[in-house]
Order: structure tokens, then sequence, then C-alpha cells
């Protein structure tokens, strides 16, 4: 898998850490995947929004990549009480059902982005780097050392 | 089985694979489904609820289903290995996904209901308002085949057309 400039938080070079939320073992893999090509950290995973909720309370991740469609408690109404409890939360909903409903939806209730499945490294990198913000740095930027 | 249906589940399975498997993905064969569906090997069942309804099967020979999983995990995984089966749940849920935010962005509302893993040899029989539309997909790892089975959900689609109709004259 390709390799991206590692992506840290601004506050403390540490690298960024991702809850993530699927109910599928096969896509949770995957992200994890990714997540270290990006240099960064699994703090945690969730197979349900309701368990996203209980990890977010334990991990205090970054970043929360949450899937949509899931058993017990969907990721948008997930999504939504995460933010409403911690309203610095960044969510990045990542689901293949990516209609415009649903975009606006998850938009609406606190994430900050959608990302759909398949999930393109190259996409992903770049919805992290956007999400993080100022509170992001990537590792060896041009910007940084010119 | 209207062609308009199918369509965006073939272009959405043709990209997944695509992508997913880095290689070119061929349409082969399509024929209709008359009879009980007949299992090839790890079968993951997607049901569609809404304005319309059925259900979506990937199914793939065990040694391809083996190859696969393999290729997406990145290592050679056991025979055994349950990533397996989780790896065709998800990448049926990936076409369902992709097809219908295709379909829903020409008005059409769905529920998407998690995958189910078919153990049984056979399946139900189509009936004649849902006949079955099985598609090969020709990949590097092996064939892939897709049986779709949809129908218009009358009801749902007659209040829609009702509703449609109040609004013009309003």
């Amino acid at each position: 898998m390709e390799q991206f400039a590692p992506v840290k938080r601004s506050k403390d070079g540490q690298a960024v850490r991702y809850l993530i939320v699927d109910d599928s073992v096969f896509a949770r893999k995957n992200l994890a995947r990714m997540i270290e090509t990006f240099g960064g950290q699994v703090a945690g995973e969730a197979g349900d929004g309701l368990t996203a909720i209980s990890e977010f309370d334990r991990t205090h991740p970054d970043i929360v990549l949450m899937d949509i469609t899931m058993p017990q408690m969907e990721g948008i109404e997930a999504a939504e009480k995460i933010v409403q409890a911690h309203p610095e939360a960044r969510v990045v909903m990542v689901s293949s059902v990516g209609y415009q409903e649903n975009i606006v939806a998850a938009l609406q209730r606190g994430a900050r982005h959608f990302v759909q499945k398949p999930v393109k490294p190259e996409v992903l990198y770049e919805v992290i780097k956007y999400v993080m913000g100022e509170d992001g740095s990537v590792a060896g930027a041009a910007g940084a050392g010119a | 089985m209207k062609m308009e249906l199918i369509q965006p589940f073939i272009n959405a399975a043709d990209a997944v694979l695509s992508q997913g498997l880095q290689g070119t993905t061929k349409v082969g064969n399509l024929s209709m489904e008359e009879d009980a569906y007949c299992r090839k090997g790890v079968a993951g069942m997607v049901a569609l609820t809404g304005d319309i309804e059925g259900r979506i099967i990937l199914d793939l020979e065990p040694q391809t289903a083996l190859r696969v999983a393999s290729h997406y995990a990145g290592a050679d995984l056991p025979e055994s290995d349950t990533l397996i089966k989780e790896t065709i749940f998800e990448l049926a849920n990936q076409v369902v996904g992709n097809a219908v935010s295709a379909l829903n962005d020409q008005g059409f509302h769905f529920r998407v209901h998690p995958p189910l893993l078919l153990t049984s040899a056979e399946g139900d029989k189509t009936s004649e308002d849902v006949e079955a539309l099985m598609i090969c997909f020709e990949t590097s790892l092996g064939n892939v085949f897709m049986n779709v089975a949809l129908r218009y959900n009358k009801r749902r689609m007659s209040d829609h057309a009702a509703v449609g109709a109040k609004a013009g004259r309003g």
C-alpha cells in the first residue's frame, strides 16, 4: 500500500489517533491499514453506534471514521450524540451509501466530512488533512521548511 | 425486470471490483434465473426495502473467495478464515451502497439491510414479478457472480405518483 507523508498533531507532534467504527471487520482492518500509511494510530474500534459512543469517551480520539449502516445504532445518530457531548469531535462518515440525502443528514447532524466506499487512500488522506485543519501538520511538508 | 434498475448495480459492481482488485473487470454472461437460486460458494445477500424491493447476492466459488479475501488482506489467508466471509459481505455492501446512491439521486428511496450469509445450497424460487438476473464478472482472481432480483414497490410508487400529482395541481 502506498505510503503518505505522516499527518501529526500540531500541538505535540504525536500521531493522529483514530476511532474506527464499522460493523464489518474487513472494513475496520482495511481502514486501519490505511491509517498506518498516514502515520496515524488506531485508538479504538467499534462495531456499532452505541459502542462508538462509549469508545469515544474512553479513548478521546482526534478523528472518528464512522460507517452509517450498522446494528443497534446507526452511524449518523451516533455521530450526532458524540458531537452533542463533545462539540470539538471530528467525525468523518465512511459509507458505501453516498447519496445526497445521507450526506446532508450526516453533515447537518455534526459530521465534518463524508467519504464514499470503496475508500481510495488518497481521498481519505486529503479529507484527514482538511478535517484536522490547523490542528494537524504534515511531516516534511514543503511549506514547513520552505 | 427493468434494465434501468439493474444497470446501476452492474456499474457499481464493475467499479468496486476494478478498484478493489486493481485490475480490469469484464462483464461476462448475463442470464435470467427462473428457478431457485443455486449457491456457488461464499455468498452474501443484501436486502433492499423501499421504493424498490428485493435482494442482491454476491457469490464467489470458494477458491475465488479465498484469493479475493487474501488480496484485500494483503496476505494469504487460511481457507477457514472468517475474513473471507467478511470480505464478501463488505463487497456486497459496497456494490449495493454505490448502486442505491445512484438510484436515490434519481428519486428512489431505500433502506439497505445488513448483509446475510447464504448457507443453504438453494435459495427462494423467484416469482413472476421478481425475476432474477445473474451477471458474471470476470476478474483476474476468478469469476464473481451477482444475482439481482428487484421489483418496484407498487404501493410506494403509487404514493409518490399521488403526491406528485397533488403537488402538480397545487
